[in-house]
């Protein structure tokens, strides 16, 4: 771990998150801690049905832990209603999905505007925005098709323009390069490490791909609910 | 508002279920109009009625007549300040016999001003009051027959016969009345009793019905008890009513028009519910991982609720404001054609009104149980199902 981690931007402390399926107990994440800095981009690692995606879920505050506490910026966001967890996840959280998960009877750009519906900007203050957010991603000749005209690497990015229109605090990718070919991918790894190095994102990307965890400043291994530095064997 | 672009767009998802149910919600508002309008034709005179107004029939059945005696009668009660009667005159327009209107024989005087509803020019009072066989006429017949005033007007009727026992009554056209309101009945013919009086065979001296008029409209039905106990073991008893049950009783000779119309209504109305319902809960259905996706950019229960309800109520608003514009566009259409049998049929303000109402709870109804489902959607178990 680095020295910046010490202020984290994320901190995971102590988070067990058991579902229950009939009477069975199932202890997804056990006694689990992370500290991601601010500007770091964390590659998360770990094989199928290890509870990467629940741990996102904890993070980006979409699922509470059973035990433990997350706190993002020193805030609990276990501990926060749902009202005021929606609200937070509008202002701090961008979500960048596997399957891209465009609303497909939006164009791009209004795909892209939906988070900026909850601000109180003006219509022209979010079509800067969005116009800004498509320039980053590289997409604003696309700005009017909707998704089904786009390929599986220009959703994406519509995506990711989706995620970051809202300048937030954390972006949290759940696989975004597990739906794409090997060349859309790294489309996608280029643009996210140039969010982390040029825009100082924080990033964490949930993935199975060594090739994409490479891109990542730090990587960590989740298997049977606990985190370890090094690839479980 | 800036929602409205999401809420379009997801009503034009499915372009032919969304036309389907908007046709579907459409049709049962222009059978609303047409049923409003229906029963405004069958019904509507019940809500012209005057509150301070009885009238009085012979106890046994409209068609027993009275005798014309009991007007001085029913003027001494305390309470009444007024009273003039009509005769069922059951005439035919002779060129045109199967065109029904009514005519009646009243004391013209007394009559008009027993109904400040109906407007005569004052010169065409003055006229009635100076022509024995002088008649007036309603705007919408005189129209439909090209009345005009000085034409003589030839009345065959099966019931009164003159004196030479022709059938064949014959009147000055003096003056026609408009109504005050829009559904006042600017249909019928009267003429002056004392001529039809002199001039008939038989039943001299006997009158139809009275219409009273009471000095306080909450003492109306004491004063009905007054009047009939009055003639109470006479040979002609009587049974005294306000119009409005008069009026109404005419019209359950048909039915009872408001409980069918709402009947019918309500079966429509019900269907179109479970419709538009079904279209939204599938709509909802269809799109849970979209929904899981709103909530997780934070998009709250509460925001996720209202989307959905808006959704719904813009498509029965459209689908309601659709129906009501057609049966708007239609009604009076159709009321032209009908105007010889159903002079009132027309679509009241009141009932669009309320049919605009209708849309709306319509729209709140078929929306809550699928917006409920959506705000109680878990995001991470909604975006599972992307």
């Amino acid at each position: 771990m680095n020295a910046e981690v010490n202020h984290a931007l994320v901190n995971v402390d102590g988070v067990e998150k058991v579902f229950h399926r009939g009477s069975e107990d199932i202890h997804v994440l056990k006694d689990l801690h992370l500290k991601v800095a601010a500007g770091e981009f964390l590659a998360l690692m770990g094989p199928s049905g290890s509870g990467k995606s629940t741990l996102l879920n904890l993070i980006g505050g979409l699922d509470r832990p059973t035990r433990g506490s997350v706190s993002i910026s020193g805030e609990r966001v276990d501990q926060l209603s749902e009202h005021r967890l929606a609200a937070w996840r509008a202002r701090h959280i961008g979500f960048v999905f596997q399957l891209y998960n465009l609303l497909p009877v939006l164009t791009a750009e209004r795909n892209v505007e939906l988070p900026l519906l909850l601000t109180h900007l003006s219509r022209a203050q979010r079509k800067k925005h969005v116009e800004t957010a498509l320039v980053v991603v590289g997409l604003t000749h696309r700005a009017k098709h909707y998704p089904r005209t786009l390929s599986g690497g220009e959703q994406q990015r519509v995506g990711i323009a989706r995620g970051i229109v809202t300048d937030p605090t954390l972006l949290l990718c759940d696989e975004p390069t597990g739906d794409l070919d090997r060349k859309s991918g790294d489309e996608i790894l280029d643009l996210l490490q140039a969010l982390n190095r040029e825009h100082k994102k924080t990033i964490i990307m949930v993935t199975h791909d060594p090739h994409a965890s490479a891109r990542a400043s730090r990587t960590v291994y989740l298997d049977k609910g606990q985190l370890s530095d090094q690839p479980v064997k | 508002m800036k929602f409205l672009d999401l809420i379009w767009a997801n009503l034009k998802r499915k372009k032919l279920r969304t036309g389907l149910t908007l046709l579907s919600i459409a049709v049962a508002f222009v059978l609303f109009g047409f049923l409003s309008a229906t029963k405004q034709a069958l019904v509507g005179g019940v809500s012209l009625s005057g509150a301070n107004r009885l009238v009085v029939r012979h106890k046994v059945s409209l068609i027993q007549l009275l005798p014309a005696s009991y007007k001085e009668r029913m003027e001494r009660l305390p309470g009444v300040s007024a009273a003039t009667h009509q005769t069922w005159f059951g005439g035919r327009f002779q060129r045109e016999p199967k065109a029904f209107f009514m005519q009646c024989p009243v004391e013209p005087e007394g009559f008009l001003d027993m109904h400040p509803e109906m407007i005569l020019a004052p010169e065409q009072k003055k006229a009635w009051l100076q022509t024995r066989t002088g008649a007036i006429v309603g705007r919408m017949t005189a129209e439909r027959f090209h009345w005009k005033i000085g034409d003589k007007v030839p009345i065959f009727t099966p019931i009164w016969r003159k004196a030479d026992d022709s059938q064949n009554w014959e009147f000055d056209l003096v003056g026609i009345y408009d109504g005050k309101e829009k559904n006042t009945d600017t249909m019928s013919l009267f003429f002056r009793y004392d001529y039809f009086d002199e001039a008939r065979r038989g039943g001299k001296g006997q009158v139809g019905w009275y219409t009273i008029r009471v000095k306080d409209p909450a003492q109306a039905a004491e004063i009905a008890k007054q009047v009939d106990s009055e003639f109470e073991n006479s040979d002609a008893e009587t049974k005294a009513e306000p119009e409005a049950a008069f009026i109404q009783g005419w019209a359950k000779q048909i039915g009872n028009i408001a409980l069918i119309t709402a009947s019918i209504l309500g079966a429509v109305f019900f269907t179109i519910l479970l419709v538009t319902g079904n279209t939204m809960s599938q709509a909802v259905r269809e799109r849970t991982g979209e929904l899981g996706v709103l909530k997780a950019i934070g998009f709250t229960n509460r925001q996720v609720l209202s989307l959905v309800m808006a959704e719904s109520c813009v498509l029965a608003l459209i689908g309601g404001a659709l129906g009501l514009g057609i049966a708007c566009v239609l009604v009076p259409a159709v009321g032209k054609v009908l105007s010889n049998m159903l002079p009132m049929f027309f679509f009241p303000v009141r009932d669009l009104l309320i049919g605009a109402a209708i849309c709306f709870l319509l729209g709140l109804a078929t929306g809550i149980f699928p917006a409920l489902a959506a705000m109680r959607l878990r995001v991470a178990d909604a975006l599972r199902r992307m």
